[in-house]
């Protein structure tokens, strides 16, 4: 049975005069894990899962099921639950039929493979989804024999999903998306060294290219000093910028956050320095992103910030409802309570001269142009378990990792050990604070989810560590 | 054809096509959460997932894989295929790996449960929280919010060592929080934790928490939050509450004992581990009153179970005896790699995940002390309690906290509220500088510890007392 057909027989078990959307997900997942330069972890897992949000009387019900062959009592289940629920004012209605890319209009719909001929929009790669355990382990192969006798750690992912959206208002959507990253280090007996990419195909991820780099920021991170804490110009490299865009997006750009007052955003303010422009770009040909939310709207293209002046947040059909506002596509499933995020984050990058690899530590050319402009510094590579002490203000704890070096006079002098950080990221990106923006922006996977994050490396006035490595 | 059945011809399947070893969990797990905001209901969602996730070892390599689909041919590909992934991982092949000795036992067990969570009318829960959350923003709360959470697990795990055993677990929980906006910040205060309290237990957990009867007194520290003085900067005596104790036994303790991490299984991810086995019963982790137990048999607690997800039975260990490390979290074959002879800590967030070394119950020996005589006994210093935020570094050493509330202490009386308490240390320093450790201990749930690739989200107890440590860093800020 195709997605849809599911999909068609689970709205018809449901009552008439009950507002009904179903979601249909098949997804794949497949994740090679190596340590201690071996593989140690390898799995995948293929699931198709049906969630089925229902409303009638006032009353709202959510449920989702991965046992398809009982779907009759699923639905049962799920209509007598929305029949005791208790009373859901803030309803927003489903969503209405039409627009965006995958309306089952435009689409031929099931099909084989993953794409299904034409029917699925997105960016779906269909090499991609279908990569055996052996292409994942050849790409760790590669990293582990470039990283030269250096231990190494990491995995390489692929995954592929594809959705069929269904309303009884008549929305009827298909979508899908594949995504592939690689993210390892590399060890010496005092550093590590990070290299991550993220794609929408597996062919973009080259392990011996991400081995050598991994590398060459472990050598060039060996026995480093600690420095006092304080105040430093730093320039971060994208993994470590992705960080500062996703804090920004789960507690900024949310237009839950922002209409609760607990975001530090005032849409219309320059807040951020002008070199900064970030948009939420699903329909880009690089998103790894589904290009329709669990609302069944369309993703938008929004820009969130306009060369420092924030301009715009995302919704799902409840802040928009909330705002007056039309949502942009942007519901996650358990939204209700947490609001709308963003799936396709990026910071865009400035022009400049296309990076190239370079000896030493900085990711590429574009980051080393920043840093030769740095008195006294750091160069950061990656941040590492940040958390909010305030949404308020963003104020974020965290660390430094996987490689900081000081930049003296515009060169890199010495590794550094980890810090301590206290810093408040919309400060952090202040009129004012944005000292350059890296010519080349980086897919990068997030650390929890598969949707990525585009970033390129910043060059700030100032952040603020607050504790060295020995306290 | 029985749950054990289709484990069985994963197990059977896997072995045809070349494993060496293989294991399957049929697992069935049916969750409901609800949530409220400011006397109405936010969230309603339940959902239900079964499947079988197949682990194989070819060789010294693992595959694993997993599919929904409960019927035997289905479960046999998953077998077969587990095998496959084995044998791709083999091309870059692990040292020889052994698994320690666990006697193979066909078993039943159960959470003991007096009230079936997923029984209780969802008028009556709905109407729990409508209540708390509008009792809390009636008393000033600006977002007065509640939840609840429930699972309902059952498993069938069989092994090609002849393991056979089944375990129905039933886990429930609840919290309410206050949040208030000031100008350019906000304050919260929740009920008993933001996270809630949960255990393997049933709603009976949920009532004995009464939830609106502390709605209006959260409500009001939070507002009072707002005009409190900020929490000193610098070194001091700091004590701290039950709950705020649990996470840093979870964050500083938990996870630097995990094999694993140790064994640098997880270096590129969640870190690796100060601790070295080397100094495996040797090393001073904290004071002589620092007694960590490992221990999955405490009724009730969130980190209890019959057996882990490798089929070793729960059994009590210590961790850390008298302020000297003395036990790890292990898995079978992590175990072996280390040279101990003990498992017992593996467990997998459903049946699409392989297992891995988790928490189980780690917490805290309580101590001779009272909260008051710590109190009385400090002459300068400050109480903190109910976590705000967790922040550590790779290796489990570098931690800073912040807390919903402090308060100062003045010549051993507790004095004004503080707002923003913060406090920052090294794991062996701080914990070698415990000299007051409370006698009544709480075993706090932890249903959102996050770990592995894929994520994994785990469920963990902490049997937490207050305790007193001194000259630690506080009220750091940005």
């Amino acid at each position: 049975m195709s997605e849809t057909d599911l999909a068609a027989r689970v709205l018809k078990l449901v009552d008439a005069g009950v507002e009904a959307e179903v979601v249909v997900e098949r997804a794949a997942l497949s994740l090679t894990r190596f340590a201690n330069s071996y593989i140690h972890q390898n799995v995948a897992d293929e699931t198709t899962t049906v969630r089925l949000r229902l409303h009638a009387d006032g009353r709202t019900a959510t449920a989702s099921s991965t046992v398809l062959d009982g779907i009759e009592d699923f639905v049962r289940r799920t209509v007598a639950s929305m029949r005791l629920a208790p009373l859901d004012p803030t309803w927003p209605g489903l969503t209405p039929p039409g627009g965006g890319p995958g309306t089952a209009e435009s689409s031929s719909g099931g099909g084989s493979g993953w794409s299904g001929g034409e029917g699925f929009a997105g960016n779906l790669d269909e090499a991609t989804a279908a990569a055996a355990p052996d292409e994942r382990a050849a790409r760790v192969r590669a990293f582990v024999e470039q990283a030269g006798g250096l231990e190494v750690a990491g995995y390489c992912r692929t995954s592929a999903t594809r959705v069929v959206y269904l309303n009884s208002a008549g929305q009827h959507l298909l979508g899908g998306r594949t995504s592939a990253a690689m993210d390892g280090i590399a060890r010496t007996a005092t550093s590590d060294g990070l290299a991550r990419l993220a794609s929408t195909r597996l062919a973009d991820i080259d392990g011996a290219v991400l081995g050598a780099r991994a590398a060459a920021k472990a050598r060039a991170g060996e026995d480093p000093v600690e420095l006092p804490p304080g105040r430093y110009e730093v320039v971060l490299e994208p993994t470590a910028v992705a960080d500062v865009l996703q804090m920004l997006a789960i507690y900024g750009f949310n237009a839950k956050m922002l209409q609760d007052r607990q975001s530090f955003l005032e849409l219309g303010a320059a807040q951020f320095d002008p070199a900064v422009t970030i948009v939420e770009d699903a329909t880009a040909p690089d998103s790894t992103a589904l290009p329709f939310d669990v609302e069944g709207t369309p993703r938008q293209r929004v820009v969130l910030v306009d060369r420092g002046v924030s301009s715009a947040v995302v919704h799902d059909r409840r802040t928009a409802a909330r705002g007056q506002a039309v949502s942009t596509g942007h519901a996650i499933a358990g939204g209700a309570s947490f609001g709308a995020v963003p799936a396709s984050l990026r910071l865009l990058a400035h022009d400049g001269p296309a990076p190239v690899e370079v000896d030493g530590p900085a990711a590429d050319s574009g980051v080393a142009a920043l840093v030769s402009g740095v008195e006294r510094g750091l160069l950061v590579t990656d941040n590492h378990y940040t958390r909010v002490l305030d949404p308020r203000t963003l104020v974020v704890t965290g660390l430094t990792r996987n490689g900081v070096w000081l930049i003296e006079d515009g060169v890199v002098t010495r590794p550094v050990r980890n810090f301590r950080f206290t810093q408040s990221y919309p400060q952090a990106l202040a009129p004012g604070a944005v000292l350059g923006v890296g010519p080349r922006a980086v897919e990068l996977p997030g650390p929890w989810s598969e949707s990525g994050t585009v970033a390129p490396a910043l060059r700030l006035a100032t952040w603020n560590y607050t504790g060295g490595a020995s306290g | 054809m029985t749950h054990f059945d289709v484990a069985s011809a994963a197990v059977e399947a896997a072995l045809a096509a070349g494993a060496r070893y293989a294991d399957a969990r049929v697992m069935h797990r049916r969750s409901e959460s609800m949530s409220a905001r400011n006397g109405e209901i936010e969230d309603l969602s339940q959902a239900e997932d079964a499947g079988v996730g197949v682990r194989a070892l070819v060789g010294s390599s693992w595959g694993f894989f997993a599919v929904p689909d409960l019927g035997r041919d289905a479960a046999r590909r998953a077998g077969e295929r587990a095998t496959a992934i084995a044998r791709a991982s083999a091309s870059v092949p692990a040292p020889a790996v052994d698994l320690v000795e666990v006697e193979a036992r066909t078993d039943s067990w159960a959470s003991a449960c007096e009230v079936d969570p997923l029984s209780v009318a969802l008028s009556t829960k709905g109407d729990l929280l409508t209540a708390a959350t509008a009792e809390a923003h009636k008393s000033g709360a600006d977002i007065a919010e509640g939840i609840y959470q429930i699972w309902d697990t059952r498993k069938w795990f069989v092994s090609s060592q002849g393991h056979r055993i089944d375990q129905h677990i039933r886990e429930s929980g609840a919290g309410i929080s206050a949040t208030v906006i000031g100008d350019g910040e906000t304050q919260r205060r929740s009920y008993p934790s933001y996270r809630g309290q949960y255990g393997t237990r049933g709603w009976e957990l949920v009532d004995e928490l009464d939830l609106t009867a502390h709605a209006a007194r959260i409500a009001d520290e939070a507002r009072a939050l707002l005009t409190a003085p900020q929490c000193p900067a610098g070194e001091t005596t700091l004590i701290l509450g039950s709950e705020q104790m649990a996470l840093q036994i979870h964050e500083s303790v938990g996870h630097a004992i995990e094999l694993d991490r140790i064994l640098g299984w997880e270096a590129a991810f969640a870190g690796t581990s100060w601790l070295d086995l080397a100094k495996l019963n040797q090393l001073r982790y904290g004071s002589e009153l620092m007694n960590i137990t490992i221990d999955p048999t405490i009724p009730g607690a969130l980190g209890s179970f019959g057996y882990d997800d490798e089929g070793t039975p729960a059994a009590p260990r210590y961790a850390v005896k008298d302020g000297i490390w003395v036990g790890t979290l292990a898995g079978r074959d992590s175990a072996a790699v280390a040279g101990l002879d003990y498992a017992g800590s593996v467990r997998a967030d459903g049946w699409a995940r392989l297992p891995m070394v988790r928490m189980t119950n780690v917490g805290l020996t309580p101590g001779p002390h009272s909260l008051e005589e710590m109190i009385a006994s400090t002459a300068d210093g400050v109480l903190m309690d109910f976590n705000r935020s967790w922040s550590i570094d790779d290796k489990r050493l570098n931690f800073q906290f912040g807390c919903e509330i402090g308060w100062e202490i003045k010549d051993g009386r507790l004095g004004r509220m503080l707002r923003n308490p913060t406090y920052t240390g090294i794991g062996p320093r701080f914990w070698g500088s415990m000299d007051m450790l409370g006698s009544e201990t709480t075993a706090w749930g932890t249903p959102n510890c996050g770990k592995g690739q894929p994520g994994q989200i785990g469920h963990t107890g902490h049997p937490a007392a207050a305790a007193r440590f001194q000259n630690v860093r506080v009220g750091v800020r940005g």
